[in-house]
């Protein structure tokens, strides 16, 4: 634990003098009345790895659906890799987004659901293929080869040819992460991606995410319950309460040494 | 009047060859409610309110009035609405009117074969970058319609049983053709028996398939793992 503590300080001071790769800037989202965030400023480094903590209903997952284009903002800005994500340029004044613009920033960003949401109608193969070849117009044969390539290496190069629903629980969520994978997104987004597995498949889908982080280039936010985990891999914690950020630094800053009440109650919550 | 099997068998020939008006139409109208219905199913998703009370009203209207006074509309009653009135042949007149009236249901089976997709289909789609059109073809409608398969061959037997309707402005099916050896010969009831026998013999089949289709389906559909799983490929 102390080694990746060490490992994941020094990748934090090279990203240090390069820019953001995400950038919000007051962000405000309410749905009707309620107020899920308001006023969210959070830069995000390439590489590095953002924990999301906080109680259910803190904005937490709607922050990186955001992201994702899933929601759109109510107000603020989120820049990706200097894009103004939900504006676009045109004739010297911003508007919003339409569809083209907001596939070209998309195109940045993959993205791992809680509940995995694999294509029922296709192979697992089939699933991690498809996106590549009609999306990113990349010749099937590459597209195979890849994708086969990143089963194997969430482990289930044995199980292509097989339908979702076949799978385990762990299993889809190695698979959905094989297929954002494939896309080769600059950030990946996990939102509370063991919360429906059984508590025996949850490490297997937790070691992937390890191995992925541990590759380093890509810009890494996990929505998670699993504190020991976001101690473990991320380089930053960031807890959200009421729609804010609370408190954020490194994860032994937050998760251990920090005397915000809100925190340290949700905290003990998760201890006991 | 007593039964005669000479007559029957007389008959039989020459009511027969309206077969191929009575299935002609039922396909023609089959075909045109089947791309007419994704045409409601199309508006009712646009978000605007106006245009969604309008188009459901509209559907409304159309569920709630008789195919018959809808038949009688197009062919008697639009010739003479000034400006836009236009005469139509029999058949078109019944493919128009019958078509438009199933349309109405036909979008309902398609809507409710989309909206049984679940929403993360969508949002993986989104996340994937599909385009639009790509959602449509490659994600919801390879799930939305298989489901939907039976419900949607139901109605092609109820459209059959419902075809012998354009007889009355004059489409010449089995059903005129009893109708005239009937009066011709003053035997109804042979005539209207071979007419009933015909139907039979063909929606009755008809229905048994779509209801082994149905099963087949499901099983397709929901436990295509059982299946693979019972042939050995074991997880």
């Amino acid at each position: 634990m102390t080694e990746s503590v060490k490992e994941k300080s020094h990748q934090h001071q090279t990203n240090h003098d390069t820019k953001p790769i995400v950038e919000y800037n007051n962000v405000h989202k309410s749905f009707g009345d309620v107020n899920v965030l308001n006023g969210i400023n959070l830069d995000i480094m390439p590489g590095e790895k953002v924990a999301l903590i906080g109680p259910s209903g803190s904005g937490k997952t709607t922050i990186i659906r955001m992201l994702m284009t899933l929601e759109q903002p109510t107000s603020g800005e989120i820049i990706v890799d200097g894009q103004n994500l939900w504006h676009m340029e045109k004739n010297g004044k911003l508007v919003p987004a339409n569809e083209k613009h907001l596939r070209e920033v998309r195109g940045n960003i993959g993205m791992v659901f809680q509940h995995f949401n694999l294509f029922p109608h296709m192979t697992i193969l089939q699933n991690c293929m498809t996106a590549p070849i009609h999306v990113q117009k990349e010749d099937k044969e590459s597209a195979k080869k890849r994708s086969i390539e990143m089963l194997e290496k969430v482990g289930l190069g044995d199980k292509i040819d097989n339908y979702p629903s076949q799978l385990s629980g762990g299993q889809k969520q190695r698979v959905a992460m094989a297929r954002a994978l494939v896309m080769r997104p600059k950030i990946m987004l996990f939102d509370e991606v063991t919360s429906a597995l059984d508590p025996e498949l949850v490490g297997e889908v937790l070691e992937v995410i390890r191995d992925i982080a541990r590759e380093g280039e890509m810009a890494m936010v996990l929505v998670t319950h699993e504190m020991d985990f976001a101690l473990d891999i991320a380089d930053r914690v960031i807890f959200l309460d009421n729609g804010v950020i609370a408190e954020q630094g490194s994860p032994t800053e937050v998760l251990e040494k920090s005397d915000n009440e809100r925190l340290q109650q949700f905290l003990h919550r998760f201890r006991n | 009047m007593n039964w005669k099997w000479d007559m029957f068998f007389e008959a039989f020939p020459i009511i027969l060859e309206g077969i191929g008006v009575t299935i002609g139409l039922t396909f023609a109208c089959y075909l045109f409610a089947l791309l007419f219905g994704f045409v409601w199913t199309l508006l009712r998703r646009i978000k605007f309110k106006p245009v969604n009370w309008l188009v459901t009203w509209i559907m409304e209207f159309i569920r709630s009035t008789p195919p018959l006074v809808q038949l009688f509309f197009i062919f008697y009653a639009w010739p003479m609405v000034p400006g836009i009135g236009v005469t139509l042949s029999p058949f078109t007149s019944a493919i128009l009117g019958l078509g438009i009236h199933f349309s109405t249901y036909i979008g309902e089976v398609y809507r409710s074969g989309i909206e049984g997709v679940e929403k993360g289909q969508w949002e993986a789609s989104t996340a994937l970058n599909f385009s639009t059109t790509q959602k449509w073809t490659k994600i919801i409608l390879p799930q939305a319609i298989p489901p939907t398969i039976p419900m949607l061959g139901n109605y092609l037997i109820i459209m059959f049983k419902e075809v012998p309707l354009a007889s009355t402005i004059g489409v010449v099916g089995i059903l005129s053709l009893a109708e005239t050896y009937g009066a011709n010969n003053f035997r109804y009831l042979e005539a209207y028996t071979i007419v009933a026998i015909i139907f039979l013999v063909l929606s009755y089949p008809s229905a048994i398939l779509i209801n082994k289709l149905e099963k087949k389906m499901n099983r397709r559909f929901h436990k295509k793992a059982a299946l693979q799983e019972s042939k050995g490929a074991v997880i």
